[in-house]
């Protein structure tokens, strides 16, 4: 059939699956706007800026396991996904996102929006194509699509410039995607699955490290298999959380700068540890020469890459994740480690996560969010303390429901990948648990949440300073408070909120947090802003510094 | 230690920057690169000389292996291996020099390219030692400037790399 080639996309996207865009328009993409005009199955989210429509694409792609769309104009549209791109990036993500080019004959001529995005994006993206005669659109988006939801996920950018979408094309799909460049691994070797499970078995103090890598393989299953045959305590990354139920009882938590005492601890005195689907960054390890020095690694992971690039492991293995621990399973018997557990339990009893003192507790907070919504909803989460107490203090108990910028750390994440969450989990309760900082940085996406009507629920953990900083500044840099202070200017979140048509509740003391907690969850058809002034010194504690070792844990 | 590895990528428009980048943002230090299409239209080799420790080379392996458009990676140490470079040097070379630096040449089985009143441009082939060889003869003071393309390596015998 004959049509142009912002249709050819559309159709494209329609044998895709693609169900949602979440976009922005402009000159060099109005021809893809004009037939998404007349388009009935592809739903489009206008955002409010296109970093917005990056990250909702993002948290959509977290939340539902499909791939992520985003479409932004040329010149400014483009460059306004690049922190979004490089989010996805960091943490292998799957999103495509289309951007506009300006006409292939005004390409490099400085023209009027253009910018060289595919070179901008070259070091952020998993692939990405400049797409320079309309026929060649349908197998682009195939291998698009491909690229970003195979192997280790990740963005991939397709840039069309404008006389591409407006010529015309008889549309053809192909079948298949040929890729002489790129063969994802499947299957461990089996020598090397079985070299791992003989370590296993003679494991005396055993610790399984999971990462995001088990949430994208969908190995939760096979993780909970292992950890209860081995009898192994499991201990899950940031990117991990909730691929093993963080209320189990071989649950430590989450590891690292800010992890539990007792996972840094299991870590440090295990002779094997299972590392799957990490890939071990300085925020887990520390000082990688003083990290787990006793254990001997098994390292599972799906690029090969990764693996010895920051320990060497006894055992690698490269492969799909749910794949090798199936493989895995099969050649492993049950045991018993109730010495090395009941070490385990005495740590957790000794030094569990904790806080104290007087005043509005940004933990306490968390803990009755987690309490309200039953341990169950989508939490996403912006950078910094905010982000760090919600990983301590809202269990999670299924892969998929913590959202959050690890590798990247960006700050204004979170709301907008509430956004794409709700929209891809339309029955889901979602939150954002946000810093005063962070909310402000893409606060405009109230209007795509109004206009959309999601109920997205935000907890500003409201401190009046950027948190992080001002506790390093505390800790490291002789209380010398530099940049950090936000009281001035401050806004009203209440108005703020209500400006957009949205609900505002500020929070003062203890007894208030229940009763504007439950108001939030009442709210079906539009976002809530909760505005709760917490205790402005609180700390993230434990802390092991940035380069140090679990000998410089800090604990309170 | 210097490694000499030959990628066979994709013969498309941006390959080359892609994999520079690469190289530029994981600290990966290229000595010489050298590429451009071979038997097969479609394809493209690139030969490079990397300096590094082995785990290094390693790295560079695996990560250029996440570059769609590489479609194969070969290290050739311990490779028995045909390498071969292509060098231009302009000498000082007045009337009266000429004759010795076309000894120079011809021991080297180099050919003379160009000749002009105060200068003679030198054109050889031959491995990377041969090359800084005559370099060194030459010496700094003669010579005026020079080009080098960087290596190219097939590995010897009916072993396809």
């Amino acid at each position: 059939m004959r049509m142009t080639g912002a249709q050819a996309l559309l159709e494209s996207f329609k044998r895709e699956g693609v169900e949602v865009i979440f976009g922005f328009p402009g000159g060099a993409v109005l021809p893809i706007f004009d037939a998404l005009y007349y388009e009935k199955s592809i739903r489009h989210i206008l955002v409010r800026h296109e970093q917005g429509a990056a990250h909702a694409a993002d948290g959509y792609a977290r939340a539902t396991g499909k791939v992520g769309v985003c479409l932004a104009t040329s010149g400014p549209g483009a460059t306004n996904l690049v922190t979004g791109l490089a989010t996805a990036h960091m943490d292998s993500i799957p999103i495509v996102a289309i951007t506009g080019q300006v006409p292939t004959a005004s390409i490099g001529r400085d023209s009027f929006q253009e910018a060289d995005i595919t070179g901008i994006t070259m070091p952020i993206t998993k692939h990405s194509y400049l797409v320079k005669e309309v026929r060649e659109l349908p197998r682009v988006v195939k291998e698009a699509f491909y690229i970003a939801s195979t192997g280790r996920r990740g963005p991939v950018l397709v840039d069309i410039p404008r006389d591409v979408s407006q010529a015309e094309v008889e549309f053809e799909y192909p079948d298949k995607v040929e890729l002489r460049g790129y063969k994802p691994a499947s299957k461990g070797h089996p020598l090397m699955v079985k070299r791992a499970a003989e370590l296993i078995s003679a494991a005396e103090r055993p610790v399984i490290l999971a990462g995001g890598g088990v949430v994208a393989a969908d190995g939760a299953s096979e993780l909970a298999r292992l950890a209860e045959l081995v009898d192994a305590p499991v201990t899950c990354t940031l990117m991990g959380k909730g691929v093993f139920p963080d209320r189990h009882r071989l649950s430590l938590g989450m590891p690292g700068m800010h992890g539990t005492a007792y996972a840094n601890y299991a870590l440090h005195g295990a002779d094997v540890i299972i590392a799957v689907g990490t890939r071990l960054d300085d925020r887990v390890t520390g000082k990688l020469t003083a990290f787990a020095p006793n254990a001997k690694f098994i390292h599972i992971d799906i690029d090969p890459a990764e693996i010895g690039k920051s320990i060497q492991p006894t055992v690698p293995i490269v492969g799909d994740v749910k794949q090798v621990l199936a493989a895995l399973l099969k050649r492993l018997e049950k045991q018993d480690h109730a010495p090395w557990l009941e070490v385990i339990e005495d740590w957790k009893r000794r030094h569990p996560l904790s806080y104290k003192g007087d005043g509005l507790k940004p933990q306490m907070v968390i803990e009755q969010l987690h309490h309200i919504t039953r341990g169950d909803a989508i939490i996403a989460t912006e950078v910094g303390q905010n982000q760090m107490w919600a990983a301590q203090f809202y269990p999670c108990q299924r892969p998929r429901q913590f959202l959050s910028s690890g590798g990247l750390g960006t700050m204004g994440y979170g709301f907008p990948a509430a956004i794409g969450a709700q929209i891809g989990c339309p029955d889901a309760v979602v939150w954002d648990i946000a810093g005063d900082g962070s909310i402000q940085m893409n606060i405009q996406e109230l209007a795509t949440a109004m206009a959309n009507k999601l109920p997205v629920k935000v907890a500003i953990l409201n401190n009046c300073c950027l948190g992080m900083p001002r506790q390093w500044q505390e800790f490291f840099f002789g209380k010398r408070y530099s940049g950090v202070d936000l009281a001035p200017g401050m806004p009203d979140f209440v108005k703020l909120a209500e400006a957009y048509g949205a609900v505002g509740i500020r929070v003062d003391k203890d007894q208030e947090v229940l009763p504007a907690l439950r108001q939030a969850m009442k709210l079906r058809d539009r976002p809530c802003l909760i505005d709760f002034r917490i205790n402005p010194g609180e700390n993230v504690m434990p802390i092991i510094p940035a380069g140090g070792s679990v000998e410089q844990m800090m604990i309170d | 230690m210097r490694h000499t590895i030959s990628v066979l990528v994709e013969n498309r428009p941006g390959v080359l920057a892609r994999c520079a980048g690469l190289f530029a943002r994981r600290g990966f230090n290229i000595e010489s690169l050298a590429v451009s299409t071979t038997e097969d239209p479609t394809v493209s080799r690139m030969t490079i000389v990397v300096a590094g420790p082995e785990w290094v080379l390693e790295q560079i392996q695996k990560q250029l292996y996440k570059l769609m458009e590489v479609i194969k990676v070969f290290d050739h140490t311990g490779d028995p291996v045909v390498s071969r470079e292509l060098a231009l040097i302009k000498v000082r070379a007045q009337a009266q020099d000429r004759a010795e630096i076309m000894q120079v040449a011809s021991i080297f089985r180099a050919n003379i390219v160009d000749v002009a009143g105060e200068t003679l441009t030198i054109e050889v082939t031959g491995s990377e030692e041969k090359i800084t060889a005559l370099e060194n003869l030459l010496g700094k003071q003669r010579i005026v400037e020079m080009v080098r393309t960087g290596k190219v390596v097939l590995v010897r015998g009916a072993k396809q790399t």
